[in-house]
């Protein structure tokens, strides 16, 4: 025994109160959010997906003015051109420019994906909540409708607006919407049941807390999860609607472009082999669809407290 | 059991009664009339047009007229054709669109269930990324862009198989396939979670400590009871067969229902718009009903009390 304890003056003190000491929080707190998003980082596959949505975000809003030509502007002695250094996508039957067109027709095929996610989370949040925080008869009542709305093929519906309105992007919007925001307000108002009866909740009644400062402190914050994956995977289904309608003839109308015009523009002159002109805006709807269904699985993934490790 | 099934029969009634009504009055409120095409007539041809589809009674008495030929199975005539019903319509499509979408049916929980279940027992290994990866695709790809390229691939790159029409069983293998994958994907991947959850459970530990062997652990206990999920999506499942396959067979020529119902929204022929919405309205629903009572009758663990899920 070579090793010797060292006796100091100091070990036969009596021993100090550090009770505060020890209660300290030696590292910065984590908030569900932070949390959630220190999870979403180590999901690669997600990360793809919401890097893939930035930089289609970033260039619908800035690709349309990159190569200087316009959506609209033809050039007849210019038609069905290959992709080459001046047209970077090549051009299509009229001599417009594809990489102008598609990136304009990302931006209207974006954008319909985000204001019908927008409006379906708007009624779906309004409706939902009230009904839920109503319940009893009304509840009732309000969910009945939905149900038996949403029991109309959602295809069926858009479809059948579409006949009844001009085309246009706004029509547009407005059909996608119409049933759309059915599945938001079951999500909500089931959510907001559950909450209610939460303990927590009930103490801050119990507390006098107002109906108010209840919504703003437990259910919001606590709802915003599932919505917000549910917004993430209600846009890539607009846009595929949207895709769709433009397909069979009733979304947006020429000279104006969105993913599903090009797809149903290309199919006129892929015969003669200009397969380049359906293979872009084919890439570009199934990449859109891919990164926001991967990362809507990914933000679920993370914001679900179960699968907390 | 009786008494849930008739509430549920009541109210699958009154939802097909309100998408009749609200069909209806969307017709009613579209612009543009149906005789448009046919050029200026003298007013007397026109007034005995407007005789002839009952145009000339106030809308409240058309509606009546209308939910009692329903009532009788009688759709009602045709606006542009002479001399066939929209029941004749309904005969030589609906055969097509059954054909059609129960291929694609077959397909898709078949393929969907294998893919899912390898997915589950080789969790984070290579099957399991595999089918992911197909799972994928088929929620990122648009049927009508799969389509597209089945079409360009195996009838004009490689001239195997027919690119259009709805002669021979030959005919009927793309556009299947096309309309398949996205319900196969989606059940690819709900069985493999559900699946996953249900290894978890302590009934395949016992059965497992009890020594049966894996395969009858796999069959027997875990996909008997992870299916479930699956028996449940499966209404809306083939409601999404049936609607999305308006596209299909709009793309290949195939001559069902949905093609018709594509045709009488360009031709403005109302009456077959109105008949076949209804149509494909009562079979959805019909579907969905049937699947909510097979589904209590699978799981008796479900509370038979008329309250939605």
């Amino acid at each position: 025994m070579e090793k010797q304890m060292k006796l100091t003056e100091e070990m036969f003190l009596p021993a100090v109160d550090n009770f505060k000491e020890a209660e300290k929080i030696s590292r910065p707190s984590i908030s569900y959010w932070s949390d959630a998003w220190r999870r979403l980082k180590t999901n690669k596959l997600a990360m793809f997906g919401l890097i893939m949505i930035i930089l289609l975000i970033v260039m619908a809003i800035i690709g349309p003015y990159l190569n200087g030509y316009t959506y609209y502007e033809q050039d007849f002695s210019k038609k069905n051109l290959k992709p080459n250094a001046e047209h970077w996508f090549g051009t299509d039957t009229a001599g417009r420019d594809l990489f102008t067109r598609a990136w304009y027709g990302a931006r209207i095929s974006l954008f319909i994906g985000f204001m019908a996610a927008l409006i379906d989370f708007l009624a779906g949040v309004l409706y939902g909540g009230i009904s839920a925080i109503r319940g009893g008869r009304m509840d009732n009542v309000m969910m009945r409708i939905a149900e038996v709305l949403y029991a109309i093929p959602y295809l069926l519906v858009v479809i059948l607006v579409m006949i009844a309105m001009k085309r246009g992007i706004w029509p547009l919007i407005i059909a996608m919407t119409i049933t759309g925001w059915i599945p938001m307000a079951r999500l909500v108002r089931g959510q907001v049941l559950q909450l209610k009866e939460l303990e927590y909740v009930h103490a801050a009644t119990a507390m006098g807390a107002k109906m108010g400062w209840v919504l703003r402190k437990h259910m919001i914050p606590n709802t915003l999860g599932p919505i917000l994956v549910n917004l993430t995977l209600t846009v890539p289904s607009a846009i595929f609607a949207e895709a769709t309608l433009s397909f069979l003839g009733l979304g947006v109308q020429a000279p104006q472009a969105s993913w599903g015009t090009l797809v149903s523009d290309s199919l006129g002159s892929i015969h003669v082999g200009n397969f380049y002109q359906l293979l872009i805006p084919a890439t570009l709807i199934s990449l859109t669809m891919l990164a926001f269904n991967v990362f809507g699985d990914g933000l679920r993934d993370a914001l679900d407290p179960r699968l907390r490790d | 059991m009786l008494k849930y099934t008739l509430k549920r029969f009541m109210w699958a009634v009154l939802t097909l009664w309100v998408i009749i009504t609200i069909t209806f009055i969307i017709m009613k409120v579209i612009p543009g009339n149906p005789f448009a095409k046919e050029g200026p007539m003298p007013a007397a041809v026109y007034n005995n047009l407007q005789k002839h589809y009952n145009l000339d009674k106030p809308n409240i008495v058309q509606y009546g007229m209308y939910l009692k030929s329903l009532a009788q199975l009688d759709f009602g005539r045709s606006m542009k054709s002479q001399s066939l019903t929209v029941n004749d319509y309904i005969k030589q499509g609906f055969p097509v669109s059954l054909h059609l979408g129960l291929q694609a049916l077959v397909i898709s929980v078949t393929f969907g269930l294998i893919l899912g279940v390898i997915a589950a027992l080789n969790r984070n290994r290579w099957p399991d990324y595999l089918s992911m990866v197909v799972a994928i695709i088929g929620i990122s790809v648009p049927s009508f862009i799969l389509a597209t390229f089945l079409i360009q691939y195996f009838g004009v790159y490689l001239k195997v198989l027919p690119v259009a029409t709805w002669k021979s069983w030959s005919h009927t293998i793309l556009p299947s396939i096309s309309l398949a994958m996205l319900p196969l994907a989606y059940i690819a991947r709900l069985m493999r979670s559900s699946m996953l959850e249900v290894m978890n459970q302590d009934y395949i530990l016992t059965a497992k400590a009890k020594g049966l062997a894996q395969s009858s652990i796999i069959i027997k206990h875990a996909i008997r009871n992870a299916i479930l999920p699956v028996v449940t999506v499966l209404g809306i499942m083939t409601a999404n067969l049936v609607t999305g396959s308006f596209i299909i067979e709009h793309i290949f020529g195939i001559p069902g229902m949905g093609e018709m119902f594509v045709k009488s929204i360009f031709n403005r022929d109302y009456t077959v718009i109105l008949g076949s919405t209804v149509f494909y309205s009562a079979i959805l629903i019909f579907l969905i009903f049937i699947v909510d009572i097979a589904y209590t009758w699978i799981d008796p663990r479900i509370k038979v009390t008329g309250e939605s899920s």
